[in-house]
């Protein structure tokens, strides 16, 4: 069983499991952090954006100074933001026979798998993580489409050129295999491989194994995988939650007992209580609202916006922001404000309860009624008659690289009554300021990641114990920043196998068994012998016949008739002989009883030898030695084989055959 | 007692005595127990049960095999016992009925004595009955020693405990008497009991079961606690080689109940001045467990004589704890204290790191007994509050991630105790005790920082912000002046400022109980510092006066009204006008007022509208501008909104506020606040008829009179002693020729009846100062004020009501004679 470790992004995981003959990803999460070394899209043309000076090298050469731009002391590249792909060299990816997928926002790469590999396998998702995935998506290419560029820089990739670049450039990995945004069609026809499955179906790959997918407790339809063959089971715990937020609680129970546990997706933030940074994120927007100014959260479109509009629902009154207008602007507001309210089954009960009342599930809906919440599919239409300050706007993309969100970035920047609140966690704050500085508005930084922490970590552990775990190898030391921080890392026995890009893992499991199934009628024609309270035995003669991964023992094939004539038929070649078995033998002989035995039968002078692994009988007189042990039994004598059958019968007096 | 009790209890002893009435209810048993208690306190028992023989034959029935109820046996035995306290009515009654009580012929080992009950109604009945020298004789030859050793191990808590005080008490009393002086170690001198007892308590501490031990080591702390003869130093002699012997043996059992006893004879002073219980406390502290140790060295060190050697172990174990923690974070404590001596041995490094819930257990334990020694004048000295104030600043870096670990120690400590929110409660407790004192600089500095950052923190949860805003206050309102100035230091006045941001992002939290705490600390702070410059300026600066005032529309009805007292203090002081334009000083003011009159007159919880009445009183008190500028319009309106509320204590609170109209309207001498600038000059000396009329003019004798037969008790009492109080100073002023009669009387008093009978009835209209004086006159406020100082039950308190009660419950009384309630 192997593991090959194509990102080495420990939230946006894509590994490939080779596990009996079956080749099975697990997730193929996208990292979009390679954003943040380009230059903004602005949605409005930006003078500033513009103007900003080419980057020469310290030698005054200014080839690159089309290609590359400097703000504020940092270079960007000036072009379409490209994205960094799993790895695509470690395996041949046309040989993957299915994705599982646990939740939307690890689902970002799979145009790049399904059409650009020669991927012709199946790929299974719930029903929420495909059309929130799909919304993702289709905000991201509507993001970037529709700012179109017409430059795009490759210059500054060659890798001479680039260990001349300053920081963090020179450093960014692997930078020859970023790609551009997938479009539509690619979106349209990745998504139209995939196979709907709900929480605990039973999916059998090839009769091989059987994956499951079961509630992660983190977004909408999140899963964690259970793959399992009859006498092994691999977990993959990805993205999960024990929070009380909107979706259903996850599902620890089934994850116990499992040979090896791929445990990815855990907070990024460990320090941070989600609880606490809810609270600060209301204090701060409450302030900054009162004093006129504006509140810019950047996020996306689904997961942490409906919890915090939950939250905001129960504050606003109370902090006296009633006639604050909140704007919620992306290409997919309305389907994804929609789309929460009508995944009932996939939401924690207290929601589920509301649907029966009916209520909406979420009390956003009350929000949009009352006027307090607005959504626009951009800034441009109707936004710019309806909008009024100061107010709080909700839009995409948290790298600020593109989306609405650098509109506002640009035009809110400038006043340090604004504050722009960073509430997820996938990017560095400072990074994705960095092209738009010097900057007055305020920053907050309160990420909102609702994923396991590592105490949570640490008892589902202890409560599913599994036998190996194996995990990107951020989590098996504590985050650099914080090296003394011992417990932000899992402690677990024995330790955590660990992974990183591009690395293959053998996991340490041997399959020992295989299940096989017996033909009714050769079943019937078995005689067990039992041979100790419960336990019977019988001796089977068949064929083993294996297909499409079933192994099944039929009846073998009736001697052939004795043959008529000299000449043997060619077909009875074919049928392997079947040669008289010698009885098989078990049981152990009591030391005590056989010396007795031996007694009787004339043999006197009889020594006993305890040894590690059993006995030694020695016959003096006789010169003959009689080893037991556990499971052989050995005469030695010198050149007496009536002796020896003698011995050798009285043994088996003491064993019994079938 | 009184004929009608005498009366009724034959009924009362035969309902007691046929099992086929069962008694219902425990407390009326009770009670009657108390009762008779009283009786016999007071007089003789024995010609009690003379006069009421019944009672002898209730307790005779019970002597009689049949199924009384467990509670009744019970009764039974207690009532005996109470009865034979008396050495007299002892005597009457050991010939048959004692012995069958509680001998081996009684209950004891019959079907009844299963129940929990019945045991501890013989315990008890055997402790009210064990008081002078025949109850000795009869515990001896009766054989209920025995019952008692062996009721040490019960399964009723209750009844273990009371069997080992029974114990510590009978040893008490054989002692009393021809053995109270210095009786030798040898046994044969001792009283029979005495012998048996501590027989007893010789094999108990001898056994290998840790239950037994612990049984008697806790019969003796009772005896050594409790009785202070001579005897007992002898007792000690004989007893403490078998405690010494405890010491060897590893585990210690019962180590909680060894440290009791020994503290207990340490405080003994007949004790104390042995040189050999020294030594044994000194071999207890070091072979009890960090954990165990604790309180027997905060014991130690509360001892006003003690070896100081002794004193210095004690307090050394105390801190080790706190030395491990320092040197886990390479805080060798740098400042001279005694901490420099201590490092923390393995044993305590080993708890600590044992689990996350040993480590904060062994900390937040001696953080709290270190709080506890803190105060106390017999502390050691000197005091080592630089350590101390290191120690609690790491163990709170520790929570909170930001300790340095120096070693693998640390490490683990900075894993365990990461956010363990329990450790930074008893922490912040600790380091705001700790401000009584103050350090050098550097650590107060750190101090503050912590602080800050905890209240910073969005990881702090509510509990333990609240205490680090408690902790912070105590900081700042103990920090040093300058010399010379009486304004705040700059480093004061530096984190103030990096303070009060904080508090404004706390007073928008989503979390009530935050934004609580946040207007508790701000009300406390303006209290102390409302007139210091410094502070003033800093608020002025900052948004939490507005944000303040925001919250006086919170919804949550425990924040209003903590924002009510926040602003009512914060204009107190003047800090609230700041957008009040020169041209209307008051503009502000005014409108808070008006809030405030609105929340008392609309706000549907309880709190907000109880603290604005406190706020009115304080500024009617205090001379508050915007109250003195129409003073009589302002308690007007006030006394109007709270004679119409629901709540008893806003009622109460109004007539709180009355009285200080009064006191300043009459000149009451020695008024609440002598310095209140309020009352003028004029009113003082003003003829009481003008000020009574002032009074009619705010209604304050509608209000009053109203509240005299209000439905709550304590509003009553408060208006009738204010009615007093006004008749003292008036009536002596008013002619004879006011008397009472006229029109308008009448009416008053036909409105004070229909009051006294609990109808509404409309508002007395505007009345004269004359009529009033008549009627306050005519009223008998003595006998009113008398009536309601006896307690709302006192009637249905009665013997005779309780007696009636038992009877009424099983039907003996006929229905209407029943006191239901």
């Amino acid at each position: 069983m192997k593991l090959y470790c194509l990102s080495g992004h420990p939230t946006l995981p894509c590994n490939v499991l080779k596990f009996k003959s079956t080749t099975v990803m697990l997730d193929c999460g996208l990292d979009m952090t390679s954003t943040l070394n380009f230059l903004p899209l602005p949605l409005v043309q930006s003078p500033r954006l513009s103007n900003l000076p080419g980057w020469s090298l310290k030698d005054g050469n200014a080839f690159l100074d089309k290609e590359l731009k400097e703000c504020s002391g940092h270079v960007f590249v000036d072009s379409v933001p490209e994205f960094c792909l799993p790895e695509t060299e470690l395996i041949d990816l046309s040989t993957v026979d299915v994705i599982l997928i646990s939740n939307y926002h690890c689902m970002m790469a799979l145009p790049y798998i399904t059409e650009h590999t020669g991927f012709t396998g199946m790929v299974y998702a719930t029903e929420p993580t495909v059309q929130i995935g799909r919304l993702l998506m289709e905000e991201l290419v509507n993001f970037i489409e529709r700012v179109p560029k017409a430059q795009s820089a490759s210059l500054w990739k060659n890798k001479d050129i680039q260990r001349l670049l300053p920081s963090p450039l020179k450093d960014a990995v692997e930078v020859s295999t970023w790609r551009r945004c997938y479009t539509m069609q690619e979106v349209n026809s990745a998504l139209s491989k995939i196979q709907l499955v709900g929480y605990s179906q039973k999916i059998e790959l090839f009769g091989a194994v059987q994956v499951t997918p079961l509630s992660s407790g983190y977004a909408l339809g999140s899963s964690n995988w259970i793959i399992q063959s009859h006498y092994e089971k691999v977990s993959y715990v990805s993205g999960s939650s024990l929070l009380t937020t909107h979706p259903q609680p996850m599902d620890q129970a089934s994850l116990k007992n499992s040979d090896v546990l791929i445990l990815t997706g855990l907070t990024q933030i460990p320090t941070a209580n989600p609880d606490g940074m809810v609270g600060e994120f209301c204090s701060n927007l409450a302030l900054t609202v009162r004093n006129g100014g504006n509140v810019l959260v950047p996020c996306y479109p689904s997961g942490v916006i409906y919890d915090l509009l939950e939250c905001l629902y129960q504050y606003i009154d109370s902090a006296g922001l009633s006639n604050i207008p909140f704007y919620f602007i992306s290409p997919v507001a309305n389907s994804s404000l929609e789309f929460s309210q009508i995944f009932a089954e996939w939401l924690c009960h207290n929601k589920q309860t509301k649907v029966y009342l009916p209520e909406p599930p979420f009390p956003h809906a009350e929000l949009i009624q009352t006027n307090k919440l607005k959504h626009y599919p951009s800034i441009h239409g109707d936004f710019s008659n309806d909008f009024r300050q100061p107010c709080v706007v909700f839009t995409g993309h948290p790298s600020l690289r593109f989306g609405d969100v650098v509109h506002f970035m640009e035009l809110w920047g400038k006043s340090s009554l604004n504050t722009v609140i960073f509430t997820e966690p996938d990017f560095s704050y400072l990074e994705a300021l960095a092209p738009y500085q010097p900057l007055a508005m305020k920053c907050i930084y309160c990420p909102i990641d609702t994923r396991l922490n590592f105490i949570q970590v640490s008892k589902l552990l202890k409560e599913v114990q599994p036998l190996h775990v194996v995990c990107p190898e951020q989590y098996t030391q504590p985050p650099p920043a914080q090296s003394h921080r011992m417990d932000l890392m899992i402690d677990c026995q024995p330790p955590a196998m660990s992974y990183r890009r591009a690395e293959v893992l053998a996991l340490p499991f041997k399959r020992r068994y295989e299940k096989i199934e017996i033909m009714p009628e050769l079943a019937d024609s078995l005689v067990p012998m039992e041979i100790k309270p419960g336990i019977s035995l019988a001796t089977v003669s068949a064929v083993l016949h294996t297909k499409d991964n079933k192994h099944v023992l039929q009846p073998p094939p009736r001697p052939a008739p004795p043959p008529s004539g000299k000449k043997r038929k060619r077909a009875s070649d074919d049928i392997p002989d079947c040669q008289v078995l010698k009885p098989l033998l078990s049981g152990s002989i009591p030391v005590e009883q056989f010396v007795q035995t031996l007694e009787k039968h004339g043999f006197s002078d009889i020594k006993v030898e305890d040894t590690a692994k059993g006995h030694i009988v020695l016959l003096q007189e006789a010169e003959t030695l009689i080893q037991i042990e556990e499971d052989s039994t050995h005469i030695i004598c010198d050149n007496d084989e009536m002796l020896r059958v003698r011995l050798r019968d009285l043994v088996l007096k003491f064993l019994q055959k079938f | 007692m009184d004929p009608e009790c005498s009366r009724l209890l034959p009924a009362l002893c035969s309902v007691l005595a046929d099992p086929r009435q069962p008694v219902a209810d425990d407390t009326c048993l009770e009670k009657l127990l108390d009762w008779f208690k009283t009786i016999s306190e007071a007089g003789s028992s024995l010609l009690l049960l003379q006069e009421n023989p019944c009672l002898v034959e209730l307790l005779f029935q019970v002597l009689r095999p049949q199924d009384l109820s467990a509670r009744v046996l019970s009764f039974s035995l207690r009532l005996a016992g109470i009865f034979a306290a008396q050495e007299d009515c002892f005597q009457y009654l050991e010939g048959e009925l004692l012995p069958g009580l509680f001998g081996e012929a009684g209950p004891v080992g019959q079907a009844a004595w299963t129940a929990p009950t019945v045991r501890s109604g013989w315990i008890q009945g055997l402790r009210s009955l064990a008081q002078h020298p025949s109850a000795l004789h009869f515990l001896a030859d009766c054989g209920a020693l025995d019952t008692v050793f062996s009721l040490q191990g019960d399964s009723s808590l209750f009844v273990a405990s009371a069997a080992g005080q029974l114990l510590a008490h009978i040893l008490g009393l054989s002692m009393r008497g021809p053995a109270e002086g210095l009786p030798s170690l040898q046994a044969p001198d001792w009283p029979a009991c005495a012998q048996k007892i501590v027989g007893h308590l010789e094999e108990s501490l001898r056994s290998t079961a840790p239950p037994q031990v612990t049984q008697a080591l806790n019969v003796l702390t009772t005896t050594f606690g409790h009785c202070h003869s001579p005897w007992t130093r002898v007792l000690w002699e004989r007893l403490s080689p078998l405690v010494a012997c405890l010491l060897e043996e590893d585990p210690l059992p019962a180590a909680h109940s060894l440290v009791d006893l020994l503290l207990s004879v340490a405080r003994s002073p007949v004790l104390s001045s042995d040189c050999g219980l020294w030594e044994t406390l000194a071999q207890t502290l070091r072979h009890l467990s960090p954990t165990q140790a604790g309180p027997l060295a905060l014991g130690i060190l509360k001892l006003q004589d003690c070896p100081q050697a002794l004193r210095a172990q004690a307090f050394g174990v105390l801190l080790q704890p706190l030395a491990c923690v320092l040197k886990a974070a390479d805080q060798a404590p740098g400042p001279p204290g005694l901490l420099e001596g201590i490092t923390g041995d393995s044993v305590t490094v080993d708890t600590l790191l044992s689990s996350k819930s040993a480590c904060a257990g062994l900390l937040c334990r001696t953080l709290a007994h270190l709080e506890l020694l803190q105060p106390l004048p017999q502390r050691p000295s000197p005091w080592p509050q630089a350590p101390l104030l290191g120690a609690a600043v790491t163990i709170l870096q520790f929570c909170n991630g930001s300790a340095a670990p120096a070693s693998n120690v640390g490490g683990r400590l900075c894993a365990l105790l990461a956010g363990c929110v329990r450790v930074q409660r008893a922490a912040l407790d600790f380091l705001g005790t700790l401000s009584q004192e103050t350090g050098p600089q550097e650590l107060v500095t750190q101090v503050f920082s912590v602080l800050l950052e905890h209240l910073r923190s969005p990881d702090s949860s509510a509990t333990v912000l609240k205490k680090a805003f408690q902790a912070t206050l105590r900081w700042l309102l103990s920090s040093p002046k300058t010399p010379g100035c009486c304004d705040l230091d700059p480093h004061t006045q530096l984190f103030l400022r990096e303070l009060l941001p904080v508090l404004q992002k706390r007073l928008c939290s989503p979390c009530w109980e935050v934004r609580d705490s946040g207007l508790e600390f701000l009300t406390q702070v303006t209290r102390h510092w409302g007139g210091q410059a410094g502070f003033r300026h800093v608020l002025l600066t900052s948004e939490v006066p507005e944000l303040a005032e925001q919250l006086l529309r919170d919804p949550e009805s425990y924040v209003r009204a903590s924002a009510v007292t926040a602003m009512g203090q914060l204009s107190s002081q003047g800090l609230h006008a700041t957008t009040a334009s020169p041209e209307h000083p008051g503009g502000q003011q005014k409108s808070l007022l008006v809030e405030l009159l609105r929340i008392l007159s609309e706000d549907s919880e309880g709190f907000p509208r109880r603290a604005v009445m406190q706020v009115f009183t304080q500024w009617l008190r205090d001379g508050h501008a915007d109250v003195t500028e129409d003073t009589e319009r302002f308690v007007a309106r006030v006394l109007q909104a709270a004679s119409r509320d629901l709540d008893w204590e806003v009622r109460a609170q109004g007539l709180e506020l009355a009285l200080v109209f009064l006191a300043q309207t009459l000149g009451q001498p020695g008024s609440h606040c002598p310095y209140a600038v309020a009352p003028p000059q004029a009113t003082l000396h003003s003829p009481p008829a003008q000020a009574l009329q002032a009074l009619c003019r705010v209604r304050l004798f509608e209000f009053a009179f109203r509240a005299l037969f209000d439905c709550d008790r304590p509003v009553a009492q408060k208006s009738c002693d204010l009615l007093l109080f006004l008749r003292a100073r008036t009536v002596p002023h008013s002619g004879p020729q006011e008397a009472g009669g006229s029109p308008d009387v009448v009416s008053v008093e036909a409105a004070l009846q229909r009051w006294r009978a609990g109808e509404q009835g409309p508002p007395l209209g505007d009345l004269e100062p004359e009529t009033v004086l008549a009627v306050l006159r005519s009223m008998d406020l003595e006998g009113l004020r008398g009536a309601l100082a006896e307690s709302s039950d006192h009637v249905e308190e009665s013997p005779q009501s309780l007696l009636q009660d038992v009877l009424a419950a099983v039907g003996v009384l006929g229905e209407n004679q029943a006191d239901c309630y």
